[in-house]
């Protein structure tokens, strides 16, 4: 992998005061150039759909049948000047392109209660994922080229090369509807069954049963991302001076990787869980469609039919927005845990 | 690099012009190449399942329309895989075997026609983005970085709603959704040829900065461009899928995305008919898997140091 990661350039630091500080530098640096991306998506997310051949009214009502007042009413607001309508979508992003019109409502209130189900989904998924990757990226990269690591890496290959969502449904046809000898055990979508408060213990457990066959293929196909990293990650670290040392001195072979190779290899694994959220959430889409798991991933295969323009619009600002967010805080993060990086 | 070692050939071959050196020193390392190649065992693996592949996708133009025209089929919906239907039929009775052979050809195509946009793009950006140092660059940097942030599949998802549904447009969405990996990569190793001193030589001899991008910079990045470019197609071809599966796609072509999707609506799974997904899925795998383990097997060919690590 070594050709495909770009050594940071030394630059002499030559300023002075704070500025000198490289770890202040860094911080600033990286903050600007998050900030910087989320003007170009809010730019972006407001042009795209303007700038293009044809009228915005049709793009907007595609699909729908309007009658001729809202019509007047999307001309009249569409076809002002172009730099008072952006001015009016700056001072508020999300809701700066009108309310939902499938659902008749502010795009942030049809977007607020999808955003947990998301999340308990995800967020569930993602934990799972990174423990077993990174249990598995270690064992099989430790033991290179042994029993274990071929058939961990070759599984991981082929999971690698699954799309998610069909492994989901794959999953429920199997587990759900049942296939054979193997009966349905496990119910074939939604957060929990009609009726049940899900603010008890049994509610939570009726939730967890839901949620069983969607973060199992989530997990299954993250895990495979995460452990080939961490397992390249740990090879690189095997051949360093610093694990020759380590072994020269004596130490036993678990000591060596656990207090050595692994605190070293894993940085960069870490931060690729942030770094990843953008692959997360393309996960979350198509699997929420397909468990029908109503939240953000559902809302926005939804609006694409259609399409909910508006609100394909705020979706669109969220999901970059989190994962701007995120790859900051993974800089930020790498710099702080590698001073190496804040040259 | 192998390409820039000096080899046998170059001395046996002073005598002749500076063109003939250039063209038997790279036969010799495209015969090294392709020695190295097929040494390795998964990369073989991945050829032979993508020829296999190309071949159906070739034996497909071949299926009568017919066959695959839901007015005109005749066998019962859902019928499991039997000696007449090797995989089943679909909701409307039409053989899953010839919907999948027929989806392998949308799916090679797009696959490769928009990796093939998505790798100009990037090429293009990371070799200008790393020869000019000032403004130029910079900018294309700064816009790789951007690109590389925003998540892909929201991208792709208002990209195609903005555009409409095509099969251009669907290779479109994807070129342009997947172009800034590639220009990251192409532009580090373009800084890193540029310091070398025979383009330092080259300037000196007064090369422009288009002969120098693409006489000395571009044969140096294309082994990289290369290994990348086979990496791609396997990304491509799952986009393609995921866009069709959401219903994105070119509406009127069959591609296994699409074959998904129509099962995944037709109710294939509540009716339990596991041969008209996991049919279309199977290939999606093996094709992407197919591109990946090629990709790979370049990727240690070219950079020996992993093997040894």
């Amino acid at each position: 992998m070594a050709l495909l990661t770009e050594t940071p350039a030394r630059t002499p630091s030559a300023a002075a005061g704070g500025w000198a500080n490289p770890s202040v530098r860094y911080a600033v640096k990286r903050t600007g150039a998050a900030i910087s991306t989320f003007i170009f998506v809010l730019i972006f997310n407001f042009f795209l759909f303007r700038i293009l051949p044809g009228d915005p009214v049709a793009l907007y009502t595609r699909g729908r049948n309007v009658d001729p007042e809202s019509i007047r009413a999307l001309e009249a607001k569409l076809h002002r000047p172009i730099g008072q309508q952006f001015l009016e979508y700056a001072r508020n992003p999300f809701t700066g392109n009108g309310p939902s019109v499938k659902y008749n409502q502010s795009v942030w209130e049809v977007i607020a209660p999808a955003l947990w189900p998301t999340l308990l989904l995800v967020g569930t998924a993602t934990l799972i994922a990174t423990i077993i990757g990174v249990w598995l990226g270690i064992r099989s990269g430790w033991n290179r080229g042994e029993r274990f690591d071929v058939i961990s890496s070759n599984t991981t290959l082929v999971l690698y090369s699954m799309p998610e969502f069909w492994f989901g449904m794959i999953m429920l046809i199997v587990f759900a509807v049942g296939i054979g000898p193997i009966p349905g055990m496990f119910p074939t979508g939604g957060l929990s069954d009609p009726g049940v408060d899900t603010s008890t213990p049994a509610g939570w457990l009726n939730v967890a049963w839901h949620l069983f066959l969607p973060v199992t293929t989530l997990a299954v196909i993250y895990l495979a991302e995460y452990s080939l990293i961490m397992r390249a990650s740990i090879i690189e670290e095997r051949g360093q001076d610093y694990v020759q040392t380590a072994r020269a001195k004596g130490l036993m072979d678990k000591m060596v990787r656990r207090q050595h190779a692994v605190p070293n290899a894993l940085l960069p694994t870490m931060t690729l869980v942030f770094l990843n959220l953008g692959f997360v959430v393309g996960g979350a889409i198509t699997i929420e469609y397909v468990f029908s798991i109503h939240g953000l991933g559902s809302l926005t295969v939804d609006a694409l039919q259609g399409p909910d323009v508006p609100l394909l619009q705020a979706l669109f600002l969220l999901f970059s927005g989190a994962v701007i967010f995120a790859n900051l805080v993974a800089d930020l993060l790498y710099g702080y845990f590698d001073p190496r990086v804040r040259t | 690099m192998t390409m820039t070692q000096p080899t046998i050939e170059d001395a046996n071959a002073a005598a002749l012009g500076a063109r003939d050196v250039v063209k038997a020193r790279r036969k010799a390392s495209r015969t090294r190449f392709t020695a190295s190649f097929r040494q390795n065992r998964s990369g073989m693996l991945g050829l032979t399942i993508l020829l296999i592949f190309i071949a159906v996708a070739i034996a497909a133009f071949f299926i009568p329309a017919s066959s695959l025209d839901v007015t005109q089929v005749t066998a019962d919906p859902f019928l499991p895989p039997s000696l007449q239907w090797p995989l089943g039929t679909d909701d409307s009775g039409r053989s899953v075997l010839l919907l999948v052979a027929k989806g392998a050809q949308i799916s090679l195509l797009v696959g490769f026609a928009a990796t093939m946009l998505s790798m100009f793009i990037g090429t293009s950006v990371g070799i200008v983005s790393g020869h000019y140092r000032g403004m130029t660059g910079g900018v294309l940097d700064r816009f790789t970085d951007w690109f590389l942030v925003i998540p892909y599949l929201p991208l792709a998802i208002v990209l195609a709603t903005v555009l409409g549904r095509s099969l251009l447009n669907i290779i479109i969405v994807i070129g342009v959704t997947s172009w800034p990996g590639t220009a990251r990569l192409i532009r580090a190793q373009t800084l890193s040829v540029t310091a070398r001193p025979y383009l330092e030589r080259s300037k000196a001899l007064g090369a422009g900065n288009l002969h120098q991008m693409w006489k000395h910079v571009l044969p140096n990045v294309m082994p990289l461009v290369l290994a990348n470019t086979t990496l791609a197609v396997s990304i491509s071809i799952l986009s393609e899928t995921t866009l069709s599966f959401l219903g994105l796609g070119d509406p009127t072509a069959i591609s296994w995305g699409s074959i998904l999707e129509q099962g995944f609506a037709a109710g294939a799974i509540s009716q339990g008919a596991w041969w008209y997904l996991a049919a279309p899925g199977i290939c999606v795998v093996l094709t992407v898997l197919a591109f990946n383990l090629i990709g790979r097997a370049i990727e240690d060919i070219l950079d020996p140091r992993q093997e040894t690590a």
